[in-house]
């Protein structure tokens, strides 16, 4: 207890700390959404698309900056759910195809980028591969300032639109009905991952960062009925696995934080699968077992009436 | 005379190169049960929806009270098809049934005791007030259909679109479903309903509309409902005796 006190004093660790925590508080709410709307690969492929933008918006400016990487990242992630779409419409492809293909190509794109960057010479160049693949460790307090700032407008939009999220979520036919904008709720539902996404990138990187939009929502479904609950604990479950990662990895040498948030949030799923009260395994278990008691014995006490009726049945014949 | 809730004129739909439904009109008259009637593919449900403005036509025009269908969008109630929605969603049954009130709430109000009191009741109009609080995936077919039926009263609106709700429903929500029909029509409701049982049309519904793409009949049920016209909508497809006007008929009750 003493040594993660310690460990927290430290200032550079206070900012590593709570910038984790607030990557998985904002992570865990919107990826319900996304979750529930049956688009939690969504997540990978935008975190996928958004690395060709980051390395243009780093060739175009020469400049390592979040609020940078943002936007580029995010016209990425704009034209590849276009590009997701305009298969699917276009095309009899389906859509888990449509993301294999946009994903990989704008990886592939990505990658040959960050190559000639590389390469090239733009002298400070340096760290960006780290910074797409993920160091918490480099961030510094503007850094958390602008995660601050996502945390906030992902949870003000999403508690201010939680009516319409939430019945777009589940009935966007009925939805359109009523006439809510659903398309133009969708793309800002897709915008507001598209901003998760990026602000996780710098401390999980891009491969690992849908990991944190599906792991808590997926773990939260198990322990509530309710969304607005759900989408609370998977929040929590989020901010939690920031705070152990960051802990662990500063506890242990070497051990990198966002592989290591992203662990602690997988082993909390599988708590969850575990132990959730009614959904989890070894709840429904008991109950089959409860039920299969109670169903013998009324069985049994039939039986044995029946069994006396037809005494008494052949007595009267 | 007042505009009809209503009125469909010259509507045309195609998702791909082949129209779906091709210049459809008809007027429907206030106060009725209408059955839209017609073959799988006929394009029933696609009216129902290109009607709601839930997909694009290519040609034709939708009025509702007189006015185009969006300035009348606190008119009309939507029940859509059971299937259309997961229903392993978070959210227990009163829940859903308030979603009914959210056209009629601002952009950013949540519903308050008021709106939980009209969901309520909607419940229980259709037998289903003991389940507010009971999880949506852990109702009964039938139960799930009767919830969707509750939403759309809570819309409180004057024109309603069902699609298909007596669909793989137990005879309990059958019953319970023709119950509120009668209901909504004595309140003075229109209700268009999608309908497959063919031999439950002649109870159900003051009229009927057989569709097979194009509008091949519609009117009072008495008069619309023959065996010829069902031929013809159904391409001869069809053996299906009328009770009411042909009962020695020839086709025979099998099929």
């Amino acid at each position: 207890m003493n040594d993660i006190w310690s460990m927290l004093s430290d200032p550079n660790m206070q900012w590593i700390f709570l910038g984790c925590t607030l990557l998985g508080l904002s992570s865990g709410i919107i990826g319900c959404f996304s979750y529930l709307r049956k688009q939690s690969l969504m997540g990978d492929t935008l975190a996928h698309a958004a690395l060709p933008g980051i390395c243009i918006a780093f060739m175009l400016t020469g400049v390592k900056s979040i609020g940078l990487f943002l936007i580029g990242a995010g016209a990425a992630g704009l034209l590849a759910t276009f590009g997701i779409g305009y298969i699917t419409r276009h095309t009899k492809l389906k859509q888990d195809a449509a993301m294999g293909i946009v994903l990989s190509g704008f990886f592939g794109l990505g990658i040959v980028l960050l190559t000639l960057i590389q390469h090239g010479d733009y002298g400070n160049q340096a760290g960006l591969d780290k910074f797409l693949f993920g160091q918490a460790a480099s961030m510094i307090a503007s850094d958390v300032v602008t995660m601050s700032i996502v945390c906030g407008l992902l949870i003000t939009v999403c508690t201010l639109l939680f009516k319409q999220f939430k019945l777009i979520s589940f009935d966007a036919g009925f939805a359109r009905g009523i006439g809510y904008p659903v398309a133009l709720l969708e793309q800002l539902l897709m915008l507001l991952v598209v901003v998760a996404v990026v602000a996780g990138i710098q401390a999980v990187g891009v491969v690992l960062v849908a990991a944190l939009l599906i792991t808590p929502a997926v773990s939260a479904r198990y322990w509530t009925d309710r969304l607005g609950l759900m989408v609370v604990i998977s929040g929590v479950f989020g901010a939690l696995s920031g705070a152990v990662g960051t802990l662990m990895s500063a506890s242990v040498s070497n051990l990198p934080t966002g592989p290591v948030t992203v662990l602690a949030a997988t082993l909390l799923f599988g708590v969850s699968v575990l132990f959730g009260p009614t959904r989890g395994l070894i709840a429904k278990r008991l109950l089959r077992k409860q039920v299969k008691k109670s169903f013998t014995r009324e069985n049994e006490q039939l039986a044995k009436s029946g069994a006396n009726n037809g005494v008494k049945k052949e007595a009267a014949l | 005379m007042a505009a009809p809730p209503l009125s469909v004129k010259g509507l045309s739909v195609a998702y791909q190169k082949k129209p779906v439904l091709r210049n459809v009109s008809f007027n429907v008259t206030e106060g009725e049960l209408i059955g839209v009637i017609g073959p799988n593919g006929a394009g029933k449900s696609t009216l129902m929806k290109a009607a709601l403005g839930l997909i694009p036509s290519i040609a034709g025009e939708v009025l509702v009270y007189g006015k185009p269908y969006k300035q009348q969008r606190k008119l009309i109630g939507y029940v859509p098809q059971r299937e259309s929605v997961d229903w392993d969603f978070p959210t227990n049954a009163l829940d859903v049934v308030l979603m009914g009130r959210y056209g009629h709430l601002g952009w950013f109000r949540r519903p308050g005791a008021k709106e939980k009191a009209l969901a309520m009741e909607c419940l229980a109009k259709v037998g289903m007030a003991d389940f507010a609080g009971r999880q949506i995936s852990q109702l009964s077919g039938g139960q799930q259909q009767r919830v969707f039926l509750a939403r759309a009263l809570a819309q409180d609106a004057k024109l309603y679109f069902m699609d298909e709700p007596f669909a793989g429903v137990d005879a309990a929500t059958e019953k319970a479903i023709i119950t509120l029909l009668q209901e909504l029509k004595k309140q003075g409701k229109t209700v268009i309903v999608v309908h497959h049982d063919l031999a439950t049309v002649q109870d159900y519904f003051d009229s009927v509309l057989l569709l097979n793409v194009e509008l091949q009949a519609y009117g009072p049920t008495a008069e619309t409902f023959t065996q010829e016209r069902l031929q013809q909508t159904y391409g001869g497809r069809l053996a299906f005796l009328d009770r009411s006007h042909q009962p020695s008929s020839p086709a025979g009750k099998e099929g």
